[in-house]
């Protein structure tokens, strides 16, 4: 009903619980799962921050006493961390920033708010499925916390959670699982609506390559989402089988652990999850990156106040990408003892993955020429997204193909590697956005003084922190040792480790400007000039300020492309996409 | 040797296919290198030069796209070469080149938490039979010393004892979980699956102790479960064997007098 008259509900007057908690409407869903995933980003940086100690000096007590015996005598004694809870915030920053932040913050909240508006909808199309998806990711984010407080602590295999390890770990892992199962059942309830929505509610006029780029980029990610969580969602029952009721799905034969033979029937294969897992987290990559991407390629069209270079190869690319992104996902297992058959297919998908990202990113570059360019707090982001974005994908290539990965595997390398496309590159972009579309979701403008130390100080740090990691891996350090030095090679490169440490903590730093400005911007923020302070050509700047429940006022018409900037023999340099003539 | 192995780069390579290794990555670093500066110089270009300043306006029309499709042939081109003529080869060299078994020196090595057992087959290269029933915290192995195979086989922990220019024929398994077999000196990384018993080969061209590192997390003690490979002469590998023999056999009929 809602969908076929959207309009009729603004008559109602919904409750606080309606209206603030339980609500239907997709701008209110974009806003809680936005509090509450940059909530979880800070809590998953906070837990890298103690490691952080860890590394840089290993085996020291913990600087801040009182926080360490707030965290009791099971996770640091007398000051100093013990390796079960240095996995424990391993596995579980790994889990919390991809699946509870930047899962979140770029699907949940920016694709919930933005893309009906972009698109001209009054809403998403099952809106109370999309409530339902956001208290799914809810209560996993509430199992998950809760696992840090159960007997032996939460979950610490790594956030793969490789079996046989994960098997018989403790009880924390169940509840990873439980946990894992609420956040893929969120994905994929709000993968069908994204679908749906972008099929069926588009504005008249609004064909498929008159959508902006951010709509195509979570248009993709929703068919990722949709078709690679299933597996992971079977798998981590298959998991749940093995831990709870006996079953060896992924145990083999005659498993002695700690001298004690493994009284299960055997017979499992520990690969097996690798390939469900995989199967899995490599299209997770470009669930990551995509929606990153398609902000960026927003604010960039806007601040260079001309259209984007190659809209339709950028299209046909992320098309391709997500289409390729199915079949790389055993490049993450060349070390496992893979033949050569196997091997040669996998490198061989993995190159091509690489030419539409070489093709995005070119485009992306080259829409800067000819361009007026604004240098607003959102495009510094979105600008700096790009060498970010070059260094995780170029850096993949050593990775991706069989051979140089013999070394380079496992090693700080990758940590580097796909820190670079999620943390510089998604994070940064995701900030973009914010500082974006904020006007929009509040009628104010965030401090542009505030936004540029944030960006800055941003950018250094960020890279403290994640370009000494290549040189780390190179000389060889794994990942996940709580104590590096424990290797020669690992004592020569362990000054980085305290470069690196203190660039995250002046990186924890740096955000408290941007958590100042978000707060204080909210009531107090300089008022934006128009309801498109930005001169922005897209939908959802056609709307009032913040948007009404059913977003337009009457229903929108599309006449022209998403970037119609400094048309020739215009007043204006920006041409609405609603805007006839 | 006076120089440290280690740095801040790859550390030496003293392995017979590991420059294959090196080669490849330092070619794959320069290809990274070049495409990052020649992006980075034109988008710092950009970024001066098309400014906004009063009175310069954007242009709505858009340059050809001749220039990103030299580039992007040009990056088609150099990954290719790069897997075909490199890695694929490597890999295959690595997977089905195995050394003779006769000129080999072969050996078993069974990962645990949190450490590494390395199983020898003794005078008569042939390895003894090993049962996960006869497990004990003095025979990690689990080895039938009552099998005839068994009865001269050496066992090590953790210290892997080699020889400088003999290849070397490992069966890489683990007893509980998954780990991985690293040794960074000699280009070589392995994971070991319980389940399954996977051969890999390499050879030393020179002597000396390196780190043999767990690359995969394996639990708690994954950070120290640390190894050592000894690559020694073939003399100082015999004598090593003999007085192996001399401890198990000692250590066998102190068995049998109880």
């Amino acid at each position: 009903m809602s969908v076929q008259h959207p309009l009729e509900h603004r008559h109602e007057a919904p409750g606080f619980w309606r209206k603030y908690l339980f609500s239907t409407d997709h701008k209110t869903i974009g806003i809680q799962y936005a509090i509450t995933a940059m909530f979880f980003l800070l809590f998953g940086f906070a837990l890298i921050m103690l490691i952080r100690w860890q590394l840089a000096y290993p085996g020291k007590p913990f600087p801040i006493p009182f926080l360490a015996s707030l965290l009791g005598e099971a996770r640091m004694v007398s000051g100093i961390m013990l390796p079960e809870f240095y996995n424990e915030l391993g596995a579980m920053h790994g889990t919390i920033m991809i699946f509870l932040g930047v899962v979140p913050l770029a699907v949940g909240a920016f694709g919930n708010y933005v893309m009906p508006l972009q698109i001209g909808a009054p809403d998403m199309a099952f809106p109370r499925i999309n409530m339902a998806s956001y208290w799914a990711y809810f209560l996993g984010g509430i199992v998950m916390l809760g696992s840090f407080f159960v007997p032996g602590g939460a979950a610490s295999s790594g956030w793969t959670s490789y079996p046989p390890l994960a098997n018989i770990a403790t009880q924390g892992q169940t509840f990873w699982l439980i946990g894992m199962v609420f956040l893929i059942t969120s994905s994929l309830l709000g993968s069908i609506n994204f679908i749906a929505t972008i099929v069926q509610l588009r504005a008249k006029g609004l064909s498929f390559f008159r959508l902006p780029f951010f709509v195509w980029a979570q248009f993709v990610t929703a068919f990722l989402l949709l078709l690679a969580f299933p597996p992971l969602e079977a798998a981590g029952v298959l998991q749940l089988m093995d831990r709870l009721f006996g079953t060896s799905f992924f145990l083999p034969s005659g498993l002695v652990v700690g001298g004690k033979a493994l009284e299960v029937s055997g017979g499992g294969n520990p690969l097996l999850w690798q390939h469900l897992f995989w199967f899995l987290a490599h299209p997770e990559v470009y669930v990551l990156i995509l929606p990153a991407m398609g902000i960026v390629a927003e604010i960039i069209a806007n601040n260079t106040r001309k259209p984007l270079w190659g809209y339709k190869p950028l299209v046909y690319s992320v098309l391709f990408l997500g289409f390729m992104s199915f079949i790389v996902w055993a490049h993450h297992m060349f070390i496992t003892g893979m033949g050569t058959v196997m091997s040669t297919f996998f490198q061989a998908t993995t190159m091509i993955i690489s030419i539409p990202s070489v093709v995005i990113l070119t485009s992306l570059i080259i829409s800067l020429w000819g361009a007026s360019i604004r240098y607003t707090v959102p495009m510094l982001f979105a600008l700096a997204f790009l060498p970010m974005f070059g260094i995780g994908g170029l850096t993949g290539l050593p990775l991706g193909l069989a051979s140089s990965d013999i070394h380079l595997h496992d090693t700080y390398y990758v940590i580097g590697h796909f820190h670079y496309v999620v943390a510089p590159g998604t994070l940064l972009a995701l900030f973009a956005g914010v500082y974006y579309w904020f006007p929009k979701v509040t009628g104010r403008m965030m401090s542009e003084k505030l936004g540029k130390i944030h960006f800055w100080l941003s950018l250094i740090f960020i890279n403290g922190v994640f370009l000494p990691m290549f040189f780390q891996g190179m000389a060889g350090v794994s990942r996940r040792l709580y104590d590096p030095t424990t290797y020669a090679y690992g004592k020569v490169v362990q000054p980085l480790n305290i470069v690196m440490s203190y660039s995250a903590w002046l990186l924890a730093v740096a955000q408290i400007f941007f958590l100042i400005n978000l707060v204080y911007s909210i009531w107090k923020g300089e008022k934006a000039s128009s309801d498109n302070p930005w001169d922005a050509t897209t939908l959802e700047w056609a709307t009032p300020t913040p948007p009404p429940h059913g977003n337009f006022l009457t229903p929108p018409e599309v006449y022209h492309g998403p970037y119609e900037y400094s048309v020739p023999g215009r007043k204006t340099d920006f041409l609405p996409q609603n805007q006839s003539e | 040797m006076n120089e440290s192995p280690y740095g801040y780069w790859l550390p030496i390579d003293i392995s017979t296919h590991g420059y294959q290794i090196d080669q490849l990555i330092a070619l794959l670093h320069w290809f990274m290198g070049g495409l990052f500066v020649f992006w980075s110089a034109f988008f710092i270009y950009c970024l001066i030069r098309f400014r906004h300043r009063e009175g310069h306006q954007a242009s709505y029309r858009l340059i050809s796209g001749k220039f990103s499709k030299v580039l992007e042939v040009g990056v088609i081109i150099v990954e290719s070469v790069l897997l075909i003529g490199f890695s694929i080869p490597i890999w295959a060299s690595l997977k089905h080149d195995f050394p003779d078994a006769k000129e080999a020196l072969t050996v078993h090595i069974v990962a645990e938490q949190f450490s590494w057992n390395i199983h020898y087959p003794g005078r008569d290269g042939v390895f003894g039979k090993r049962d996960v029933q006869l497990t004990s915290p003095s025979n990690p192995l689990g080895l039938d010393r009552k099998d005839p195979y068994g009865k001269d086989d050496i066992t090590s922990i953790n210290v892997f004892h080699m020889v400088v220019n003999k290849p070397v024929i490992v069966h890489l398994s683990s007893k509980d979980v998954i780990h991985s077999f690293f040794i960074p000196v000699m280009r070589i990384k392995q994971d070991a699956i319980p389940g399954s018993s996977i051969p890999i080969w390499f050879e030393a061209t020179q002597t000396g102790k390196f780190d043999i590192a767990c690359a995969q997390l394996c639990g708690l003690g994954h950070y120290r479960m640390r190894g050592e490979v000894s690559i020694d002469t073939q003399e100082a590998f015999d004598q090593w064997m003999l007085q192996k023999e001399s401890e198990s056999e000692q250590a066998s009929s102190e068995e049998t007098h109880q």
